[in-house]
């Protein structure tokens, strides 16, 4: 059978205009302006400005406590249940404000998916039902389009091999490593322009870790990758681009550079960059 | 909210990009049912909660609004009189009450925490299975319960205030049990195993650090076991048989407030039942007061604590 | 924190010094959980023995038969074992939806500083002596079902056939409405806390894949907390099926079986309570094995009940509701 759900990846060329399922590549498809998130009045991160380019895997980086989690919840407004959680500044997906009026936050969460640090299949239902459960939630009830994006994605997460003849079996039966694939399946699987990864290998074994690694490098021609890691060597590994957020006196994470990943580990522009890279502090 | 992009002229177009445009498609169409849908389940779920809360403000209001009248100095000092006469009260049910209730407390509560210190202490089968015949005793059938105390103590005895105190000791037992092993299994073991190293005998262990630290839990307990103590009417009908004259003694019958509110709720007179609806504001206030204290007085020690 | 002087002697676990201080304090332990077992042991012992006499005299049998009447010497148990389960299904079946619709509310849908008084005025219901549940309801909702409620529902639903007879307020009805008021608080607080312990992420989960708020309570927050709703479920009907003064205040006390929702009927508890003090001799070891037949039905379901929650949310879980 083949597969001609991925695209062959062609050579890396920066330049080449292509499209594929993340979009033209180059073309910036999120973009932050000031952005800052304030819990009951205290700050947790701020004045953050950068754009997300399709089809690359952009890195937010940092130490612990820098606010690179918070600021990735803002991007799909995870922080709207939170009653004293404020985000100000402007978040775009494309043309759309993100916290525009309009806007309602379940729609957002069909194009912006999220996959979370520990994996968070749901217990009662089976691989397939977990798979297609966002589908569900988001009014698909043709079984066609459920069982050939249930494929699709299970393949895109490297698990179709081994769950294909169990697809009835609860989800619990699976290992760490493939739960996250799972999970990273049933996001997938809503077709989302953007997932964001909050530090989806943090809680996996080096195996595991390595092969959610190699997928994230497989799947950003399909979708664009936001993805938070404390893992510098991760960063490295796997993003095109990097964020390094670092905690500022006030107790507020702040952005203090952006750039290609390449770039910001060799040459960075700024010294605090420079010391997180070299080990200088965790 | 088309944000997708097109696939390049010339090029197959892309399953994903299909699927994506299929979806949002699904998404957007569906968007009002399903919000519509989520907030009448959920205006459904509000509603319910109102539902639950009426209750008890009706039972508080009319409880409040036809007990009041009924108190008066004579309701506290006298005691019960047959119908037609006045001037009557309730005392020698709020004695009976006070006599069988403190006497269950008094033997119910030391026996309840000691195997609540073992359950706290104890992992074995045994205690597993005691903790689990606690737990299904907490909700056996109180009736069951007053046949017990007929059988145990009616039988040999007679009608009396241990019967009853027997019965409702009986009830309260589990419930202090389990409240006992809460609060002594919240005792953090570094506290206790610091002590131990130190040398103490478990038992000044026990004394000196479980319990002190535990106080606020076995208190809360013990206030809710006694504010259910104090409801329970089954067990009392059987045992105690009732008394229209004060009396002090246990060994002898007595009346309580619960079953005389029971016994005067069905009768044809006006004034026995406002008696009743008297006793029941008493009772009432009682327990709720227990209830609420308890939890309170369990917040302030926590936090003294600190 | 005080602690007694330590001696060297003394600081080895298990040497022979240390043992008969530790022996004593294991014993007095040991003593007291004996005592609450056989306590329960005799509990259960005595009521058999008592109740022996009537399955000796009269075999089984009459605990299905039909008729009641002592005076000729029919023991039939039916109607009441009927009007027990009646009762208790009326309860029950407004209990579960509007206990578990409070229930969510109260765990993820009020505002966060109002969930812990909102909670304990729910849970407070529970510590309302049932006596004044029956008296409430004898004297208060009796009439307004008498003049208003049963004949509303007559008319709107006397097709089913249920609702034959006359309005007469006491009754199953009535019973039934006033124990789904009592076991409401025990849905409600047990329910709460399974629903609770659904883990956040995913909760999370669900939300980021696009899910409304009440998909995300729908497919995920109660099925993930199946097995101790049924726990709570199962926990209020053990209650029901126990209650005593409220329901014989308001049941009616008939000795029939049944043909109608608003008819009188009774209850086992009912049974004993009104006939205990003048029975004596096979009409009294039928009260006792009545008791019995009530006790292992309680029993049997309240072990499953608590099996049930110990098995989601631990076994600390429903105890502030006894």
């Amino acid at each position: 059978m083949t597969d001609t759900d991925t695209r062959v990846p062609g050579p890396d060329d920066q330049g080449a205009e292509r499209s594929d399922g993340a979009g033209t590549r180059g073309a910036v498809v999120m973009t932050l302006e000031d952005v800052a998130v304030a819990f009951g009045g205290r700050t947790a991160v701020r004045d953050v400005t950068f754009d997300v380019h399709a089809g690359e895997v952009t890195a937010l980086i940092g130490p612990s406590g820098s606010g690179k989690t918070t600021l990735l919840r803002a991007l799909n407004r995870m922080h709207d249940t939170v009653r004293s959680a404020e985000v100000t500044g402007t978040i775009r997906l494309g043309e759309l404000d993100v916290y525009g009026a309009g806007v309602d936050p379940t729609l957002l969460r069909s194009r912006v998916g999220m996959v979370f640090q520990r994996p968070n299949p749901f217990p009662t239902m089976s691989i397939y039902d977990n798979a297609v459960a966002g589908l569900r939630f988001n009014g698909v009830r043709k079984k066609a389009l459920l069982d050939e994006s249930a494929e699709s994605a299970l393949r895109a997460a490297a698990l179709w091999g081994s769950v294909q003849d169990r697809m009835n079996a609860h989800a619990s039966t699976l290992s760490g490593g493939e739960q996250q694939r799972l999970c990273i399946a049933r996001a997938l699987a809503v077709e989302p322009e953007v997932l964001l990864m909050d530090e989806p290998t943090s809680a996996l074994d080096p195996i595991a870790t390595k092969r959610i690694e190699e997928l994230v490098v497989e799947l950003k021609e399909r979708v664009t990758i936001v993805i938070v890691t404390h893992n510098m060597q991760q960063a490295m590994r796997v993003s095109d681009r990097c964020a390094f957020l670092l905690m500022g006196e006030d107790k507020a994470g702040e952005l203090i550079e952006f750039g290609p990943t390449a770039q910001l580990f060799s040459e960075p522009s700024d010294p605090r960059t420079l010391d997180y890279v070299n080990g200088r502090f965790g | 909210m088309s944000a997708v992009v097109d696939a390049a002229p010339g090029l197959p177009a892309d399953p994903v990009l299909e699927r994506r445009r299929a979806v949002q498609a699904a998404a957007a169409s569906s968007l009002r049912r399903r919000k519509l849908w989520s907030g009448l389940a959920l205006g459904v779920c509000w509603a319910f909660l109102a539902i639950a809360v009426i209750p008890l403000v009706a039972v508080v209001f009319y409880v409040v609004s036809k007990g009041l009248p009924a108190w008066s100095v004579d309701f506290f000092t006298k005691s019960t009189v047959p119908e037609g006469v006045p001037g009557g009260g309730v005392w020698n049910a709020i004695v009976g009450t006070v006599v069988i209730t403190t006497i269950a407390v008094v033997v119910t509560v030391p026996l309840g925490l000691v195997v609540g210190l073992f359950l706290a202490e104890s992992d074995g089968r045994i205690a597993a299975s005691l903790r689990f015949t606690a737990d299904v005793m907490t909700g056996v059938p109180s009736i069951t319960v007053g046949i017990f105390g007929y059988i145990a103590i009616v039988r040999n005895f007679g009608y009396s205030g241990f019967a009853g105190a027997f019965a409702i000791g009986f009830i309260m037992l589990p419930v202090i049990t389990r409240a006992g092993e809460s609060a002594f299994r919240g005792v953090p073991t570094s506290l206790r195993e610091a002590a131990l190293a130190l040398g103490a005998r478990k038992a000044v262990v026990a004394r000196r650090v479980v319990v002190p630290t535990a106080l606020p839990g076995v208190l809360t307990g013990v206030l809710l076991a006694v504010a259910r103590g104090l409801g329970e009417t089954a067990p009392l009908l059987l045992t105690i048989l009732g008394n229209q004259y004060l009396q002090w003694n246990p060994t002898k019958p007595m009346e309580a407030l619960p079953i005389l509110i029971y016994n005067n709720s069905s009768q044809p007179y006006a004034d026995l039942v406002q008696v009743a609806w008297g006793a029941a504001l008493l009772l009432m206030v009682v327990v709720l007061v227990l209830s609420v204290g308890s939890r309170l007085l369990a917040a302030r020690l926590r936090k003294e604590r600190r | 924190m005080t602690v007694a002087p330590a001696t060297v002697e003394r600081a080895a676990p298990g040497g022979r010094r240390l043992r008969l201080p530790d022996n004593g304090y294991r014993w007095i332990l040991g003593v007291a959980a004996a005592v609450v077992a056989g306590l329960t042991a005799w509990f259960l012992v005595s009521l058999v023995v008592q109740a022996w006499p009537a399955f000796d005299t009269l075999g089984f049998s009459w605990i299905f038969g039909k008729t009641w009447n002592p005076s000729h010497g029919a023991y039939g148990l039916l109607p009441f074992i009927l009007g027990t389960f009646e009762v208790t299904a009326i309860a029950v079946v407004l209990a579960v939806p509007i206990g578990l619709g409070t229930a969510l509310a109260l765990g993820y849908l009020v505002p966060e500083r109002t969930r812990g008084a909102l909670s304990t005025t729910v849970e407070l219901l529970a510590a309302v002596p049932s006596v004044v549940y029956g008296l409430w309801g004898l004297i208060v909702l009796a009439p307004l079902f008498r003049e208003y409620v049963e004949p509303f529902l007559t008319s709107v639903l006397g097709w089913t056939g249920l609702f034959d007879g006359p309005n007469q307020g006491v009754g199953l009805l009535l019973a039934g409405v006033i124990l789904f008021v009592m076991i409401l608080p025990t849905m409600v607080a047990i329910s709460r806390d399974v629903l609770v312990v659904v883990p956040d992420e995913q909760v999370e989960g669900a939300m980021a894949l696009g899910a409304t708020r009440w998909q995300v309570l729908r497919k995920v927050v109660v099925p993930g907390a199946r097995t101790g709703l049924l726990g709570a479920f199962t926990l209020a009907t053990g209650r029901a099926l126990g209650e005593t003064v409220a329901v014989a205040l308001v049941i009616g006390n008939s000795p029939y079986i049944a043909h109608s929702i608003k008819s009188p009927a009774a209850t086992i508890p009912s049974l004993i309570v009104n006939n205990f003090g003048e029975s004596t001799g096979t009409e009294l070891a039928v009260l006792f094995a009545a008791g019995l037949v009530l006790l292992v039905i309680g029993i049997a379901v309240n072990s499953v009940a608590r099996w049930l929650v110990w098995s989601t949310a631990g076994s600390t879980a429903g105890a502030a509701v006894p």
